[in-house]
């Protein structure tokens, strides 16, 4: 009891300004958390999410296979478990080092068979894109756009710092235009204009315009995370590599790559967060995914004007990705770094 | 040093950081299985010099020639030198993101294409001969300087390399880890392996070197052997070095 305290004295009490704002700050505190629980108990109405919860989830999927869905779960959750028990349990197994590449095989396996469960054909009844809505939707674009930008803004990366003028300029030139206009209108550019580019007879489903749009924006920042990665790698370790004999393509994969993406770790999964908050703004052009299908629930005349409740809702989801995600990269940095 | 065939030759090589004239006309023959010495004041372009000889500088004028190989601007030839030329540096630049083990294998797998059992066997015999078998499957983080520095001799050593170049590999380390690291280089010129060393090592020169080199503002000034060089130098250049540094 006096251990207690004397920490409340020492970090709290200290003297009497400290004292002051200790008090002012915990009625302040009080007053907000007791106004929102009143609130979340006796004035809000949660029907709205109780009642809309499935179309929160998967939307308009069609309820006789949603077992396809707990299907993607399961491969998801199974491999999941697998990569996390091996690399980010107490102490690293001694078998991961065997397990790394079919894990990585398997990972990149199961990305077909999710987009084939999800969408059908080959069999299974098809299930076209405009009725995969909700939350099924904005993780499947945060999902694609994230693996996909990440490679390409490597690229982008090591392009920019090339030797080889053609590839330098394209990929400054790429990199200041995509980050000097705001993502929305790339987006908006994606879903009009891409199909100009196209053949006549080549029809792009918008959620893959939609991807490629988040794809394009999200490399270009990738591309100057990575860059800082690349400056920080110093200039005697790509000299004691060349002086081995590895070439330009071996030093940059085994020396410099490693060392560079290490050091940006945060930034880059602070770029992933951005880009899973960005999906919202696809409910802007059309798309259905958590924001949008929010939209539309408000629209539901028993259910006029429940803004705060249904924000809420998606907010707390948006939140537990992103938290865990932030979560997963300090694992990733503490599990690198010993 | 009983053979004299030339395996590295530099004839007139000069060199330039933009106005600065570094290196001024240098030629130097190394004979294989010889060791030679290379001092001088800080900034007298003797790394820099030794750094051309595997193509981590360019040069602009002069011809380098290694075992046979005349150094051009060719990456395929450049990479067919650096594979017989071994180089450890000042700052070990150990790969930290690899275990001691797979900072030596690195290179024999992917460059000469070895297998992984075959380049870890011989790792291993390497990581013994220079007394730090234990230590192969730490981070080069988890070791001392002088263990940092023998593991980077070893990698080198791992390409099976005809010529060692040193520069300056005891100069970052604290002084009771100077020994351990000049020993494994004591023991690698006795086994006949040609080396071209920058050091301020006097003691190492003396004992070691076949001949030792004095290189001054980009200019090659003296070459003997080593009693000479510290006993009776021939160039008033050397006198002045040797007065400060003895």
């Amino acid at each position: 009891m006096t251990k207690q305290l004397t920490w409340l004295h020492k970090n709290l009490f200290s003297n009497w300004y400290n004292s002051l704002l200790t008090v002012i700050s915990l009625v302040l505190l009080l007053w907000v958390a007791y106004g929102a629980i009143i609130w979340a108990t006796t004035q809000a109405q949660w029907a709205v999410v109780q009642a809309n919860l499935h179309l929160f989830l998967v939307g308009r999927y069609p309820q006789s296979q949603y077992w396809r869905i707990w299907f993607v779960l399961a491969i998801i959750a199974i491999l999941g478990t697998i990569t996390a028990t091996t690399f980010f349990g107490k102490q690293k197994l001694a078998i991961a080092k065997f397990i790394a590449p079919w894990l990585s095989l398997a990972w990149l396996l199961s990305f077909p068979v999710i987009l084939w469960l999800i969408g059908g054909g080959f069999g299974l009844s098809s299930v076209p894109s405009t009725l995969w809505n909700g939350l099924l939707l904005t993780l499947l674009m945060a999902a694609v756009s994230i693996v996909l930008s990440f490679p390409i803004g490597v690229l982008l990366a090591l392009g920019r710092t090339s030797n080889l003028p053609v590839v330098r300029w394209f990929s400054i030139l790429y990199i200041e235009i995509v980050r000097g206009v705001p993502l929305i209108g790339i987006l908006f550019l994606a879903q009009v204009m891409l199909p100009l580019f196209l053949f006549a007879d080549v029809r792009l489903d918008r959620v893959v315009r939609a991807i490629a749009g988040l794809v394009l924006f999200s490399a270009a920042y990738m591309a100057e995370n990575v860059r800082g990665g690349l400056q920080a790698v110093s200039r005697g370790q790509v000299e004691a590599a060349k002086a081995l004999g590895l070439n330009t393509p071996l030093v940059v994969i085994f020396i410099v790559l490693p060392q560079a993406l290490r050091a940006v770790i945060p930034a880059i999964v602070g770029q992933f967060i951005g880009l899973f908050k960005d999906t919202s703004l696809l409910s802007l052009v059309g798309l259905v995914e958590l924001t949008g299908i929010a939209r539309s629930i408000l629209a539901q005349p028993q259910f006029i004007g429940r803004y705060a409740e249904v924000y809420l809702f998606i907010g707390l989801i948006y939140w537990i990705f992103c938290y865990s995600m932030s979560l997963a990269s300090q694992r990733l940095e503490k599990q690198l770094s010993q | 040093m009983s053979e004299q065939i030339p395996i590295i030759i530099a004839e007139d090589v000069h060199k330039w950081y933009g106005k600065f004239h570094v290196l001024q006309g240098v030629s130097l023959t190394v004979y294989r299985g010889e060791v030679v010495v290379l001092m001088g004041p800080s900034g007298s372009g003797k790394s820099t010099f030794i750094r051309t000889f595997n193509a981590l500088e360019e040069y602009q004028r002069g011809k380098i020639n290694i075992d046979g190989i005349t150094l051009s601007h060719d990456l395929r030839n450049i990479e067919a030198i650096r594979r017989e030329v071994g180089m450890v540096f000042q700052q070990f630049n150990l790969f930290p993101h690899l275990t001691v083990l797979q900072n030596i294998t690195l290179a024999p797998i992917w460059v000469r294409r070895w297998q992984k059992a075959k380049a870890e066997e011989l790792a291993m015999q390497l990581l013994e001969r220079v007394g730090i078998l234990a230590q192969a499957n730490k981070y080069p983080g988890q070791l001392s300087g002088g263990q940092q520095q023998r593991v980077a001799i070893a990698r080198a050593l791992a390409m099976q390399p005809k010529i060692m170049l040193f520069d300056e590999p005891t100069s970052a380390l604290d002084p009771e880890m100077v020994r351990e690291v000049l020993d494994v280089m004591r023991n690698l010129a006795s086994e006949g392996m040609t080396m071209v060393v920058v050091t301020h090592e006097v003691g190492f020169a003396r004992e070691v070197a076949d001949r030792v080199v004095l290189m001054d503002s980009g200019n090659l000034v003296e070459s003997a052997t080593p009693e000479k060089f510290f006993t009776q130098p021939q160039e008033e250049r050397t006198r002045k070095f040797l007065s400060q540094i003895l």
